[in-house]
């Protein structure tokens, strides 16, 4: 799974790659032009041996400064020209009045991942429907951080105080991989993007389920760690829907179990790794905000089934 | 080199530390010759500093989720590469170059200021000590118990982007000590762009006029406009950053009504003009010894002159480019990517004309040659991936990649790095009185241009595939832990290099070939000086008819201004 602007899935991304094949083609000509004479000048005009003369003392020849500051500056021209469609094609206009369709909100270090429509809130994998242009609002709750899916196109800084919008776009369905992409703290690395594009009925299907309020589980390790959870200090972070725990802090937990990944991209979403997880989160994760709460084995392992059941 | 007749020593040797008042006699020294080489020295130090911290990051990142260093330690290291590399090595190394050879090649004494020129190295020297005095006083900050952050040196990149670098986020006093550091080497840095602007304008010898000034005189010129109308939007950023740290201030906390925007407007008018600052010098170093190891003057004096100075209005208003992905626009993002492109003409010229230089002459290729046409390449390389940033789009992509680390390492390495080396081996003989060995330096080169191109031609590819810049360590993608490691192997041939460069210095020094006072056959006046030159610089300065002196003099019949 390769995440490159040389593998657009988007109409947006696609215009981009374009570009980038024109730029490429051209710098390599100009590559050529600037390696060729020099390696040439290189072989020909070596001093040879025992030659103490003098060769003809050029001072300098203004036809041929006038074509090398006027070619490139043509070229450029051409190159700027091409730029300014890009642009409109790869980041079409805003409208004045923006109704985002999601709103993706950077925090130190994982994604808040809203859908205002729907009321969806999830963190770091961001399901979306094929085919369709959506708006999307970028936020910061705290440092700079950076929204950039390579294959769908553009990217965006998430300013603390100034809010942005982009738009996305998935032509296929599948997974594509993203990350922060400005330097945030401690854990810039771990805070990746999976942008999940579903056809659009398998996306009707997904945002029905994410939804539901789960139900509290009322019998064996799952009732204890739905207690667990709500005596222990995870409810000051985090919130489950249908639960006290409102706190908006961490990444909402309301259906955990149904994500791909845990800690902003560091693990697989499995029992063990969550178990992992949970016992010290900053083994996995150096300074993640997550504090290392000392748990007992058996109450992680009754966290994990409570969490796990979150479908 | 054979062809050198045999020279006695020289009876002009600089004071050594062994003798009586050796120590003294630098540490109070007021000539900028001792000045401009404590300055390379303090510099080379700074260098090897900030290339042992790269071999670090490069190990860390030989695979990926490895556990070499730790996310806190890495953050730390790789600011502390980056402000070392900028502020202590590539910025005042150029500026000593410039102390050293300025006053030589323009028939001077001295600078115009040599007490202030004193006060700007020593200025460097403490200010690059704070700085890494943060390893030890920064304290270590334990953010509320969780994870403690081991150390104190700064962890918010080079450009301490706000509100990351503010106390909310950076307890550490480490961002303290990065800004009060970089204000103390920023003072320094002004005085001296002062006393260079000064000397250039007033002190020249009687015929030196602006038309016959040696280009790279010339390029110190523009560059010390440059530095004095750059740094203060850097110190003036610095302030208010530490008032916000030290004084509880809110020029750049959003929440309590800053601009996070506001510092990376500060910063960035300094840091773009900041990236000409690293150049230029280079540039200059390149115009002159091009034309000598080529045996022919520089081809279109003028045009380089010219388009220098136009670099110098122009790279004020390209500094937008570094902000394209914020969201400011498309007006404010396409203006600065068409200034972005125009600078890219005057950058062009400059490589055509030391290329015109090369044709048809007959090439002394020595090492100092050698690192001047490698220069060529690896700038080119790098030139053309900085056109790409300019296509606005590809920014959007490409910006804070590794794809941005490739470009810049070609432009700032295989750029500043390379043309330092071949001034280095040019100019090594007028300051110690002897050459640097030939043989060492082919290893040197080799090692240099083959593990220089094997640790960044692939970083190109990584960010392309996107990798993200100033990431301790990376998920395990396909392709991704190759491409490091060839990365990280090619940074260790790098390091081989550099212990070579050093050994043939050390070597050099005591045993090298004695050069006589004009090894490389020169014409601008540091040439009609002895090796190491006087401290009064010269018994009498050559009558200066021309641009260069010296061929004017070797050849009263055809000389330079009957060509034109």
């Amino acid at each position: 799974m390769i995440s490159s602007p040389f593998d657009p899935n988007s109409p947006l991304a696609a215009s981009i790659t374009t570009l980038l094949f024109v730029t490429l083609i051209i710098g390599g000509i100009v590559f050529l032009i600037v390696l060729g004479p020099t390696l040439y000048s290189y072989i020909r005009f070596r001093a040879r041996p025992g030659d103490d003369t003098e060769p003809y003392q050029n001072l300098g020849n203004t036809r041929l400064e006038i074509t090398w500051t006027v070619t490139p500056a043509i070229l450029l021209a051409l190159l700027f020209g091409l730029t300014l469609m890009t642009m409109h094609r790869s980041d079409p206009p805003i409208p004045d009045n923006p109704q985002p369709d999601l709103i993706i909100t950077g925090h130190q270090w994982w994604w808040e991942v809203l859908y205002p429509n729907s009321g969806v809130v999830t963190a770091n994998e961001i399901h979306i429907p094929t085919g369709k242009q959506l708006l999307v609002q970028v936020d910061s709750a705290d440092v700079i951080h950076d929204f950039w899916v390579p294959q769908l196109g553009r990217k965006v800084d998430a300013t603390p105080g100034y809010t942005t919008h982009m738009w996305l776009q998935a032509d296929k369905p599948g997974t594509y991989l993203g990350t922060c992409n400005e330097y945030c703290g401690t854990q810039h690395a771990w805070m990746r993007i999976r942008v999940i594009a579903e056809s659009p009925t398998d996306f009707a299907a997904w945002e029905q389920s994410q939804t539901q309020i789960p139900a509290i589980p009322t019998t064996g390790d799952a009732a204890t760690g739905a207690q667990l959870f709500q005596d222990l200090t995870c409810t000051k972070c985090h919130s489950i829907d249908g639960t006290a725990a409102s706190a908006g802090i961490g990444p909402d937990l309301t259906h955990l179990g149904s994500r791909e990944t845990l800690a902003a991209g560091v693990l697989d979403n499995t029992p063990e790794n969550l178990a992992t997880w949970l016992a010290n989160p900053q083994a996995v994760k150096p300074g993640v905000h997550m504090p290392n709460l000392k748990l007992q084995p058996d109450e992680v392992n009754t966290l994990v089934t409570y969490l796990e059941s979150l479908q | 080199m054979s062809n050198i007749p045999l020279i006695p020593e020289n009876k002009t040797a600089l004071p050594r530390l062994g003798e009586d008042n050796g120590l003294l006699a630098w540490v109070s020294s007021v000539d900028h010759k001792q000045i401009g080489i404590m300055y390379l020295l303090v510099t080379l130090f700074f260098f090897l500093v900030g290339g042992l911290e790269a071999l670090f990051m490069r190990i860390q990142l030989a695979q990926p989720e490895n556990s070499f260093l730790s996310p806190q330690t890495y953050n730390q290291i790789f600011t502390m590469h980056g402000t070392t590399m900028i502020f202590l090595f590539a910025v005042p190394t150029l500026i000593g170059f410039a102390t050293y050879f300025v006053p030589l090649m323009i028939g001077a004494r001295d600078m115009a200021f040599p007490r202030l020129n004193a006060l700007s190295f020593w200025l460097l020297l403490f200010g690059g000590l704070l700085l890494y005095f943060s390893f030890l006083g920064g304290g270590s900050a334990s953010v509320g118990g969780v994870g403690g952050a081991t150390g104190g040196a700064p962890a918010v990149g080079w450009f301490s982007y706000a509100p990351l670098s503010e106390t909310a986020f950076s307890m550490s006093k480490g961002t303290d000590y990065w800004a009060l550091g970089l204000l103390s080497v920023g003072i320094g840095t002004l005085a001296s762009a002062i006393n260079l602007l000064v000397t250039i304008i007033s002190m020249r010898a009687p015929g030196m006029t602006l038309r016959r000034l040696p280009l790279f005189v010339w390029m110190v010129l523009v560059n010390s406009f440059i530095l004095l109308y750059a740094l203060p939007p850097l110190n003036a950023g610095l302030a208010m950053l530490l008032v916000d740290r030290l004084l509880g201030g809110h020029y750049f906390t959003a929440v309590t009504g800053g601009s996070p925007i506001l510092w990376q407007q500060y910063f960035w008018a300094f840091g773009h003009p900041e990236v000409y600052i690293m150049i230029l010098p280079a540039w200059g170093m390149l115009s002159e010894l091009i034309p000598v190891h080529s045996r022919k003057p520089i081809f279109g004096y003028e045009f380089i002159a010219m388009s220098s100075v136009a670099i110098g209005f122009l790279s004020f208003g390209v500094f937008g480019h570094h902000l394209l992905a914020v969201g400011l626009g498309h007006v404010y993002e396409a203006a600065f990517g068409l200034t972005s492109m125009a600078i890219a003409v005057a950058t062009g010229i400059k490589v055509f004309n030391w290329m015109a230089t090369m044709w048809g002459g007959k090439i002394h290729f020595n090492t100092s040659m050698k690192f001047a046409v490698a220069f060529l390449i690896m700038f080119t390389i790098g030139g053309i991936s900085g056109v790409m940033f300019a296509a606005v789009p590809i920014d959007w992509q490409t910006t804070d990649t590794y794809f941005v680390v490739a470009h810049f390492h070609y432009v700032l390495f295989g750029g500043t790095a390379f043309a330092l080396f071949a001034g280095i081996y040019y100019w090594f003989p007028k300051m110690t009185g002897r050459l640097l060995s030939e043989k060492w330096g082919k290893w040197h080169f080799w090692l240099t241009f083959i593990g220089f191109n094997t640790t960044f031609f692939v970083q190109h590819f990584l960010g392309l595939v996107g990798m993200p810049r100033r990431v301790y360590t990376y998920p395990d993608l396909p392709g991704w832990g190759l491409m490091n490691m060839i990365s990280t192997i090619g940074s260790f041939i790098l390091g081989l290099s550099v212990l070579l460069f050093i050994a043939n210095v050390l070597i050099s020094l005591r045993r090298g070939q004695p050069a006589g006072d004009n090894p490389w056959g020169g014409w601008t006046l540091e040439w009609a000086t002895t090796s190491p030159p006087p401290v009064y610089n010269f018994e009498q300065v050559p009558p200066i008819n021309g641009r260069r002196p010296l061929w004017d003099l070797a050849h009263p019949d055809d000389m330079d201004e009957q060509r034109r």
